[in-house]
């Protein structure tokens, strides 16, 4: 029994590290926010009496402890610290992804049945009030920023330093309560209620207690040796597991600072000025970042081009081996350094990456060569594997052992296991309690014996113990002659293209594959406008021949590549579409992370992909968009069908 | 002969009530050589509503408002601003009693960033000279400062975060108005008047301009007077209504009102001949 509080020092949930935090590291930055134009810092120290007010608002307003409170804005400190202070409270913080429409906020606000909610701005406020009679147990809604409010109908609503203030009056005569609180938590309290956006069906509570949490936190931290002194620049949503763990779970437990954008458009610039030493990004902040760099080398004067295409040659044959330390020849590392003078350092720099010790990508493959792209810059970039009901971490890379094949070894404290259907599973301290209100969906993910289903097909090289994941085990599938089927290892490879934003692949129990397509409409808007191509819509643009053609061969250079897999060349594109409109979150065809939702796609293209199992050259739609405020409208279109060239055995052989 | 309308309201349709006229406009007549722009025009700025003239092309509402703004000097009529009469004056010396404007064709400074465009903003509030200016150190030092809060507030009031140190001549137009907006908002001023702000934009563009009309309107409590093509935005966003048509104002009124007024009708559809 007495070990209950051990592992973690007598540290077992958030509030008491904040304090701990505010008594040892009282005057390092904890949290930094750019404010008119300038960045202010909150020390631990001054973020614990925050979130004291806030929490000693809560209480005189009657939140009570098991209680559930709604959070939704974009990344800011205040936010962060209504976490906290929900949680000092004995209350259950539970984030909600911002840019979700009406709809889906109402669902887990109704499933959770929220008391209270804690809002960023007019915005969010006006999704909430819009949905408000579907909500009958939300009775008080917090605001950050009052701007647009005034005129609204104040009896529910109120303002976040109010709500402080209020705290700050009751602070004496709530010691005792607030206190009492603190205490009744152990380290098997709920620490967080985290809903999974899902690529099938309706969202579920993950719910992480502390000690989840907090082992998780604890474990990468010490994996990575994080210190105090690390900074971290927090622009990605709060609702999702990542986020919540780095910028709550492991800077509160490590005490690092956490740095938010000004506004989510000026991100890139904030990352430059902060330069932080632990970064975090899915894959496609990356390819983003990749694009945006081949658009401005495209640009670029003659000489320019030159030497950058010069150094990365030379990067893309070393840099990987000299971030490994791995032997490289004295010419190789002089020449490499050089290029480090001229270009790698200025591109690092400039793109805000020049400090990062620890980089990690998940949540998606990466494109092998996106990943050696960065790594060859000298970024110690890493990938791990992980998802919201292991608290993120099931496995991670260490330094020196980085391949963009492999997820890495276990994390500290977590088992795998391949299962039967080669499903990989896992076991830990991170697990997660259970799904909120839906025992089946636990018992159907997590076994009696702690074992988790991840959902991915995979095996463990026997060779490194690195884990390989192939695919999602539902996706991967068997093409119609028994050869593999795996859909997003092609869609990757696709998408390492600068022009291809999107891909989805269809084939399982079919003789061949296909795809749809969405072009970057960054890239190929410039490659239009430099070759003088006017257009005045994506959808234009998309069928533009040239471009139709550009995306042809890509995919015949896939088929290529595919072909000398034996295990994958079954998978190779025959035929191809490019879609009329971008794939969005809004209209359900992708999460709120960008994962497409394969199954909603194939339902609601059903007509494209008969056509494209047809001879038919041409095929004439109608797709029903949803629009960011929820209204929605109808586009039609015509899209030309064309054949890709494939790779067969006999050719090859010939 | 004039079908004017003079019904006064005391409460706009918002169900909000105004403060003492702020500028009054009696009986302005410019003339410009033979044609006369304005012909005997009189009507009043309520202090904190949103002011609309509208009117057909060539009905005059530039000029209205360059004689506002003290750019036109009127042949006959009075100006009060204030509480008091105003003798003509240069534009520069309208600005420093507290009237801010934006244009018709955008006028910002091309070649300078967002930033430094909004601070020009600030130049009634500037009260150190060159030679404090050159030292810098001390007081110079101190309202740059002061000045450029004001303006950090106005960027971020704008939402233009994102953009502002980048050159004004590369954003795209509807970005431009916006500056402009911010320019003249960083004046502080107790009238702000907008000369066609949603003219050249997209739906989206109009809608975000009108929120940060009355945005600026409600926050700030800015008395705002606008001239506008667009009469779905006016409807929407003004309290009182002043219609123009040759010159000559055929409607004063509430937007509900100013729908149903047969000249204005005629005005904006045209009259069959006989």
């Amino acid at each position: 029994m007495e070990k209950t509080s051990e592992p973690f020092n007598g540290y077992y949930t958030i509030p008491k590290l904040l304090e701990r935090n505010a008594d040892i590291y009282s005057t390092y930055p904890a949290y930094r926010e750019k404010e008119y134009g300038i960045w202010q810092t909150w020390t631990w120290a001054q973020s614990l009496e925050e979130v004291t007010a806030l929490a000693n608002g809560l209480i005189a307003m009657g939140l009570k402890e098991g209680e559930n409170v709604a959070i939704v804005g974009r990344n800011r400190p205040a936010l962060y610290w209504s976490f906290i202070a929900a949680q000092m409270v004995g209350a259950v913080p539970v984030p909600v992804y911002n840019d979700a429409v009406g709809d889906e906020i109402a669902y887990v606000l109704e499933h959770c049945s929220a008391k209270f909610a804690i809002v960023g701005d007019q915005e969010q406020c006006d999704k909430l009030l819009e949905i408000k009679d579907k909500l009958p147990a939300l009775t008080e809604i917090i605001y950050l920023d009052p701007r647009g409010l005034r005129k609204y109908d104040h009896s529910n609503l109120h303002a976040y330093k109010d709500v402080q203030k209020i705290g700050r009056e009751n602070a004496q005569s709530q010691i005792e309560t607030l206190d009492k609180r603190l205490n009744n938590q152990t380290e098997n309290t709920t620490c967080v209620m985290l809903y999974t956006s899902g690529t099938t069906g309706k969202p579920k509570g993950v719910v992480l207690t502390y000690k989840n949490v907090l082992s998780a936190s604890k474990a990468a931290s010490e994996f990575d040796n994080l210190k105090h002194t690390d900074e971290i620049l927090a622009y990605l949503p709060m609702a999702w597991v990542g986020d919540f763990i780095f910028a709550n779970g492991q800077a509160l437990w490590v005490g690092f600072c956490v740095n938010c954008p000004e506004s989510p458009e000026t991100m890139q610039g904030d990352l430059k000025e902060i330069g932080p030493t632990y970064f975090f990004s899915p894959p496609r902040i990356f390819e983003t970042m990749l694009t945006t760099i081949t658009i401005r080398m495209e640009d670029a004067s003659n000489l320019k081009k030159k030497l950058f295409s010069f150094f990365m040659s030379h990067a893309k044959k070393v840099g990987n081996d000299i971030l490994d330390g791995k032997n490289v020849g004295i010419a190789d590392r002089i020449k490499y350094a050089v290029g480090d003078f001229l270009i790698y350092k200025p591109l690092k720099n400039s793109l805000g990456l020049s400090r990062v010790r620890v980089g990690y990508t998940a949540g998606e493959a990466i494109g092998p060569e996106i990943f050696d792209f960065y790594r060859s810059l000298g970024i110690n970039l890493k990938q791990l594997y992980g998802q919201t009901e292991a608290g993120v971490f099931v496995t991670l890379q260490p330094d020196k052992e980085v391949r963009a094949d492999t997820v890495g070894v276990a994390c500290p404290g977590v088992e795998l296991k391949i299962g039967e259907s080669g499903e990989v599973f896992y076991r830990s301290d991170s697990s997660f309690e259970c799904y909120y209100k839906n025992p089946e969906g636990t018992a159907s993910t997590k076994d009696k014996d702690g074992w988790v289903a991840t959902g991915d097909a995979g095996f463990i090289e026997e060779d490194s113990g690195h884990l390989r994941i192939i695919d999602r085990a539902k996706d991967v599938g068997k093409m119609a002659d028994g050869s593999l089927f795996a859909p997003k290892y092609v869609e990757n490879k696709l998408k390492f293209y600068p022009n291809i934003l999107e891909a989805v692949i269809f084939g399982n129990n079919k003789s061949h594959s296909c795809a749809f397509i969405n072009i970057d409409l960054a890239a190929v808007g410039n490659w239009a406008e430099r070759n003088n191509i006017s257009y005045s819509s994506y959808q234009e643009l998309a069928g533009h021949p040239d471009v139709v053609r550009q995306i042809q061969d890509h995919i015949e250079e896939v088929n290529i590549s595919l072909s000398s897999d034996a295990m994958l060349s079954g998978c190779q594109i025959h035929r191809f579409l490019i879609l009329h409109k971008e794939l969005d979150a809004d209209d359900g065809e992708m999460t709120r992370t960008r994962k497409v939702r394969r199954r909603i796609i194939e339902d609601k293209y059903s007509d494209l992909i008969e056509a494209l199992y047809s001879n038919k050259t041409q095929v004439s739609t109608e797709t029903e968009v949803t629009y960011e405020d929820g209204r929605k409208g109808s586009i039609s279109a015509t899209l030309e069908l064309r054949d890709a060239e494939v790779v067969t055995e006999k050719v090859k052989a010939a | 002969m004039n079908e004017v309308n003079e019904t006064q309201p005391t409460e706009s349709v918002h169900g909000r009530t105004f403060g003492a006229p702020i500028m009054e406009m009696k009986n302005i007549t410019m003339r410009f050589g033979g044609v006369i722009a304005i012909q005997d025009i009189s009507f009043d700025i309520l202090e904190g509503e949103i002011r609309a003239i509208i009117g057909p092309n060539g009905a005059g509402k530039s000029s209205m408002l360059n004689v506002i703004n003290g750019f036109y000097h009127p042949q006959e009529g009075e100006i009060w601003f204030g509480g008091k009469k105003r003798s003509p004056m240069k534009p520069y010396q309208i600005a420093y009693q507290g009237i801010a404007r934006t244009f018709q064709n955008i006028a910002l400074f091309k070649g300078m960033s967002t930033l430094d465009n909004i601070m020009t903003g600030r130049f009634t509030h500037m009260k150190k000279g060159i030679v404090s200016q050159a030292i810098w150190k001390g007081a110079a030092e101190k309202e740059e400062y002061e000045n450029r809060e004001i303006v950090e507030k106005v960027i971020d009031f704008l939402e233009i975060q994102s953009i502002r140190k980048t050159e004004v001549g590369k954003l795209p137009y509807g970005l431009q108005k916006r500056v402009e907006l911010g320019r003249a908002l960083a004046a502080e001023p107790k009238l702000l008047l907008l000369d066609e702000p949603m003219a050249g934009m997209n739906v989206e563009e109009k809608e975000d301009m009108s929120r940060f009309i009355l945005d600026v309107n409600d926050e700030f409590g800015t008395t705002v007077a606008l001239i506008e093509h667009d009469m779905g935005v006016v409807m929407d966003i003004a309290d009182r209504v002043v219609v123009m048509d040759y010159g000559k104002k055929i409607g004063d009124d509430t937007p509900e009102n100013i729908l149903k007024n047969q000249a204005v009708i005629d005005a904006y559809l045209g009259v069959a001949h006989e």
